[in-house]
C-alpha cells in the first residue's frame, strides 16, 4: 500500500483552488461523450453530480436504492445551507467559514479541502436560485438568513424547515431534465453490492434489482459513490431506515481505505426514545436553538410541571457554561452537557433520559405568530409524535445518532485510494473532522456534486488510458457470482433470529459502548461482543422468502451483515484514537471541567483503515495534519 | 400509557402478476406511543417469528418528508389524519379496532408487491418539464433577482409537495392534477421559471395524460388527504395556465 498522498495543491491557501483547477486536465466536448461514469445514490451529492456530469458531455448512469431519486435522505435535512455571502453585513467572509469549520471540526480536517469548500458555497446559493429554489426571503424581496451552532454571524439559507428537501428538489430536476435529455440512465430500487476493479482501476458496480433480485453488471470509466452515511449501525437514528453503509463497505473490502470510522454525531436536539418498538429516532432542527432555551431542573427529583418551575429552580446550563455560544454550542459540546445533567439525575420526563427546550420567553418576546411562522412545521411535527404542544408545554429533547463524519478516504480531487472510485458528501471523510457544524452537509453535498467533482474527475480520465472493458468481462463475473453467493448463503442459514433483531442488538453495543463517551474498557467489550454477535449472525439469522423477488428481508439482512463488520472497525478506530476530539469523548481524556482534551502531538492524523481479508485486523495508515493558517488551540465556546 | 388489541386486514400479493386477497392478522399489545409504521414493524416480526413472509411495504424517512410511505388505511390515503402514514400514531386508533390496509389503488401506479405500488409516472412527468433549464455554473449573484417575500412564500408552499401520490389515491378519477399543478405553480409564481412557462405546462399536462392518470372534476378529494396541504389553489392556477399556453403560444 503506497503512502497516503492528499494532493493538496502548493501554493496560498486562497489561491489552492484556482490554481488547482487550471493544471487540471480537460476532456475536450467531443471526447466527453465516449466516457460512462456510474453515480450511486441520488441525494445531494450523487443528484448534483450526475446532472453536471451529464450536462457537461458525460454519459451517466445514476442509481438510488428507493423508489425514486427524489426520496434520497438529503431530503430530510431541516435547518439549512451555509455560504460565506456576508449578506448580513456581519464580519463574514470565506476565511471565517472556513476557520469556523475547521474549528467546528475540532482540528481534524484538512485545510485545503475545508477552504475550499467555504470557497464554492457561494456558488451553490447562486445555482439553487436560479434553478427556482424558493429560499426565505425578507419583505424587500432578498434572502433571508439566520443563525446556527458554533458560529457567530447569519449565514444559514433556508427554505421553512424543508432546506434539504428544497436542495434536493433543486438538484433531482437538474437530473430530471438528464434523464429526459437521455445523458444520465437512472435505475431506481437498485442496490449497488460491490464495486468491480480491473487492472487496478474501478470499473463498474454489481447491482441488485430490487424488485426482480435480478444481480447485475454495469461498467463505466469511473465509479461516483454519492451514498450517504452509516449512522444508522446504532440501530436508533435520525438517518431514514434504508440508509446504510453497504456501497462504502463493499468498497472498503475491495482497497478503498476507510477514514475516522468512529467520528459520529450525536445530534443534541432530538425527540427522545419512548419504548423498545421504536424504529427511529425524529431531528428537531438545530435551528429551534436560535429562540428554545435549553434547560433542566436545579435539584435532582424535581418532578413539577415544567410551567410549575420558576425560573429561580431552573439550571439553563448551556448558558450558564458556555455564556458566548449559549444555547447556539456546536452539536458536539451540547449533547455531551445534555448527557451529564441526566447522568447526574437532573432529566426529565418518564425515562429521565431528556431536557427541556423551552420557547416561553421566545413567544412572550416575538408573539405566538412569530414563532409559527418560523418554526411552525416543526412544531406540528412534534405534536404529532409526541402529542404534547409545544406553544404551551416546553419540548423534550435529547441526543441522538446524526451524521457520520467518518467515511471513506479520499484525497482533494476525492478519489478513494482505488484509482477510478470516488465518494461524495456524506459518504467521505474529507470536510468535517471530528465534528460537523449545523447547516454544513448540505453545503458539503451540493460542493462536492456541483463544483468539484466536474473539475476534478475529467483530469482522471484525460490522464488515464482505459482498456476496453464491458460488463462480460471476467472481474465482473466473479463479483456477479460472490454476490449471490453471499445472497443465497443468508437465505440458506434459515435459524431462529430475526434480522431486526441482530440489527438492535448491534445498535446497543454501539450507543453504549462507543456513543457519546467511550472508554477503553467498554470499547474492548464492544469488540468482543461484536464478534459474538457476527458469529451468531451467520449461524442463526432467519431470511425468510427468496433472491427473486421483492424481498426487504433480504435487503435488510444485507446491509445489517456489513453494520456489524463496520461497527467492529469504529471500535479499533475509537480505541486507537487515545485523546478526545470533537464527537469521540473518551473518558480518559478530558479537561478539568470535563471538556474534550485532545493530544495534538501523537494524534494530529486522519486514521485511515486497510482491510486486510475476513477476521484478520485492519492496518492502520496515518495521514498527518498540516496546520499552516490556523493556530490548534483548546476548542472554547465560552 | 394505553395498549391496544387489533385487527389487520392486510392486502396481499405475491407480484406485480399475481391476484391479491385480504389477509386476516390478530396483534395485541401495541403501544400507543408506536407510529402506524412500527405498528407494522411489529406485525412484521410476529410473521417472521412465524416465518410467514412479512408485509412489503414503502417506507424510508419517518419522518414524514421523503414521501415513500403509501398505505390506504381504512379507505383512506395515509388514515385518518392528514399527514402521512409515517406520522400517524397509534393513539388515534382505539382497543379493539380493525384496520384494513390497502396499497394506493390507481391504474398508472401498478402494485409491485402487497403494498408496495410503482410510482414512477410522476418521476416520467417532472422529466418532461418540472424543472428551469439551467446548467451548473450560473454566476447571477443569488440576489440579483429580488422576489417579494409573499410570492417567495406561495411558491414554498407549492414547492413543498413530497411526491407522495396521495391526491391520486384519493382521487375517483385517479388523477394527479394536485401533483402536477404543485410543480406548475411553483415554477409559475418565480421569475426564473418564466421563460418555459408555457412549454413546461403543455409538456408535464401531456405526460400525465400518457401515463394514465384521469381526468380533475373538481371534487377536492385530493386537496383533503394531502399531508403537505397542497391547495386547490394550485390546480385553478394549472387549468388558467394551460390554456394561456394552448391559445397563445406555439404547440410544443
Amino acid at each position: 500500500m503506497a503512502v497516503l498522498d492528499a494532493k493538496i495543491p502548493d501554493g496560498p491557501l486562497a489561491e489552492k483552488w484556482s490554481k488547482h483547477k487550471f493544471n487540471l486536465k480537460l476532456v475536450n466536448p467531443a471526447n466527453k461523450r465516449k466516457y460512462e461514469v456510474i453515480v450511486v445514490g441520488t441525494g445531494l451529492a450523487g443528484a448534483s453530480a450526475a446532472a453536471s456530469l451529464a450536462e457537461l458531455g458525460y454519459n451517466v448512469k445514476a442509481f438510488c436504492f428507493q423508489d425514486s431519486p427524489r426520496r434520497a435522505h438529503s431530503i430530510a435535512a431541516q435547518g439549512g445551507i451555509n455560504a460565506a455571502k456576508n449578506y448580513q453585513n456581519d464580519g463574514d467572509s470565506v476565511h471565517r467559514l472556513f476557520y469556523d469549520t475547521i474549528k467546528g471540526g475540532d482540528y481534524r480536517a484538512r485545510e485545503a479541502n475545508v477552504y475550499r469548500l467555504a470557497e464554492v458555497s457561494v456558488n451553490i446559493i447562486d445555482q439553487c436560485v436560479a434553478q427556482g429554489v424558493p429560499f426565505a426571503r425578507e419583505y424587500g424581496g432578498l434572502l433571508s438568513n439566520r443563525s446556527f451552532g458554533g458560529a457567530q454571524v447569519s449565514r444559514t439559507f433556508y427554505a421553512k424547515g424543508q432546506t434539504g428537501q428544497q436542495l434536493l428538489l433543486g438538484a433531482y430536476s437538474a437530473l430530471s431534465r438528464q434523464i429526459a435529455s437521455g445523458k444520465v440512465k437512472m435505475y431506481n430500487r437498485t442496490e449497488m453490492l460491490d464495486v468491480v476493479v480491473v487492472d487496478g482501476k474501478a470499473r463498474g458496480i454489481v447491482t441488485r434489482n430490487l424488485v426482480t433480485g435480478k444481480i447485475e453488471s454495469h461498467s463505466a470509466h469511473a465509479v461516483l459513490l454519492c451514498t450517504g452515511g452509516y449512522g444508522n449501525v446504532f440501530f436508533l437514528s435520525t438517518n431514514a431506515m434504508g440508509s446504510n453503509v453497504t456501497a462504502a463497505w463493499r468498497a472498503h473490502k475491495k482497497g478503498a481505505l476507510f477514514a475516522n470510522p468512529c467520528f459520529t454525531q450525536i445530534h443534541p436536539t432530538c425527540i427522545p426514545v419512548h419504548g423498545d418498538s421504536q424504529s427511529k429516532l425524529t431531528l428537531m432542527s438545530e435551528s429551534l436553538r436560535n429562540d428554545g432555551r435549553v434547560w433542566v431542573p436545579k435539584a435532582i427529583g424535581d418532578k413539577r410541571k415544567p410551567e410549575d418551575i420558576p425560573d429561580a429552580d431552573r439550571d439553563y446550563y448551556l448558558e450558564r457554561k458556555y455564556p458566548s455560544f449559549g444555547n447556539l454550542s456546536p452539536r458536539d459540546i451540547s449533547s455531551r452537557a445534555a448527557k451529564e445533567v441526566c447522568d447526574e439525575g437532573r432529566g426529565v420526563g418518564s425515562t429521565g433520559k431528556a431536557v427541556y427546550l423551552d420557547f416561553r420567553d421566545a413567544i412572550k418576546r416575538d408573539g405566538r405568530n412569530a414563532i409559527e411562522q418560523r418554526y411552525g412545521n416543526l412544531f406540528d411535527m412534534y405534536q404529532q409524535i409526541t402529542g404534547q404542544n409545544p406553544y404551551e408545554t416546553p419540548m423534550m429533547i435529547y441526543p441522538a445518532v446524526h451524521y457520520t463524519m467518518g467515511g471513506l478516504w479520499v484525497d482533494y480531487n476525492l478519489m478513494t485510494t482505488i484509482p477510478g472510485l470516488y465518494a461524495l458528501g456524506e459518504a467521505n471523510f474529507s470536510d468535517h473532522g471530528a465534528n460537523r457544524l449545523g447547516a454544513s452537509a448540505l453545503m458539503q453535498g451540493l460542493a462536492d456534486g456541483y463544483f468539484v467533482i466536474p473539475y476534478t474527475l475529467g483530469d482522471y480520465l484525460a490522464s488515464n488510458k482505459f482498456e476496453a472493458v464491458n460488463s462480460d468481462h471476467s472481474e465482473f463475473k466473479k463479483a456477479e457470482s460472490e454476490t449471490l453467493a453471499t445472497i443465497q448463503k443468508l437465505l440458506s442459514i434459515k435459524g431462529n433470529k430475526t434480522v431486526d433483531q441482530y440489527h438492535k442488538e448491534l445498535g446497543l453495543i454501539m450507543w453504549d459502548y462507543c456513543g457519546m463517551a467511550r472508554s477503553a474498557e467498554g470499547l474492548a467489550l464492544a469488540k468482543e461482543r461484536i464478534r459474538t454477535l457476527k458469529e451468531d449472525f451467520w449461524k442463526n439469522v432467519n431470511v425468510i422468502g427468496a433472491n427473486e423477488e421483492l424481498n426487504q428481508t433480504l435487503e435488510k439482512a444485507c446491509r445489517v451483515a456489513d453494520f456489524i463488520e463496520l461497527g467492529e472497525l469504529m471500535v479499533d478506530d475509537a480505541l486507537d484514537r487515545k485523546e478526545s476530539c470533537g464527537g469521540h469523548f473518551r473518558v480518559e481524556y478530558q479537561t478539568e471541567d470535563s471538556e474534550a482534551k485532545r493530544d495534538d502531538a501523537n494524534y494530529c492524523y486522519v486514521s485511515a483503515w486497510e482491510f486486510k481479508g475476513a477476521n484478520q485486523p485492519s492496518q492502520l495508515h496515518k495521514e498527518n495534519l498540516v496546520f499552516e493558517n490556523v493556530k490548534l488551540s483548546q476548542r472554547s465556546y465560552k | 400509557m394505553r395498549k391496544l388489541n387489533l385487527t389487520l386486514k392486510v392486502w396481499r400479493q405475491k407480484d406485480d402478476k399475481g391476484k391479491g386477497k385480504f389477509e386476516t392478522y390478530k396483534l395485541n399489545n401495541v403501544s400507543e406511543e408506536s407510529s402506524f409504521l412500527e405498528m407494522m414493524d411489529i406485525l412484521n416480526e410476529d410473521l417472521a417469528t412465524k416465518k410467514i413472509d412479512p408485509v412489503a411495504f414503502d417506507h424510508d424517512c419517518r419522518e414524514g418528508i421523503c414521501g415513500t410511505c403509501s398505505m390506504v388505511i381504512n379507505g383512506k390515503p395515509h388514515g385518518p389524519l392528514q399527514t402521512t402514514t409515517c406520522q400517524l400514531h397509534m393513539r388515534s386508533f382505539s382497543d379493539g379496532d380493525t384496520i384494513t390496509v390497502e396499497p394506493f389503488r390507481a391504474g398508472a401506479f401498478p402494485v409491485l408487491k402487497d403494498l408496495v405500488v410503482d410510482r414512477s409516472a410522476f418521476d416520467r412527468i417532472i422529466q418532461a418539464g418540472g424543472y428551469v433549464s439551467v446548467n451548473t455554473g450560473v454566476s447571477v449573484d443569488a440576489n440579483e433577482i429580488p422576489i417579494p417575500k409573499d410570492i417567495a412564500d406561495e411558491a414554498m408552499d407549492s414547492a413543498t409537495c413530497i411526491g407522495c401520490g396521495a391526491c391520486v389515491a384519493a382521487c375517483k378519477n385517479a388523477s394527479a392534477m394536485l401533483f402536477v399543478s404543485a410543480k406548475v405553480s411553483q415554477f409559475t409564481l418565480l421569475p426564473q421559471g418564466q421563460p418555459e412557462r408555457h412549454r413546461r405546462v403543455q409538456k408535464m399536462v401531456a405526460q400525465m395524460d400518457e401515463e394514465g392518470f384521469g381526468a380533475c372534476t373538481n371534487t377536492g378529494a385530493c386537496s383533503a388527504v394531502c399531508p403537505k396541504e397542497i391547495s386547490l389553489t394550485n390546480i385553478a392556477r394549472l387549468n388558467r395556465e394551460y390554456l394561456t399556453a394552448k391559445v397563445t403560444a406555439q404547440e410544443v
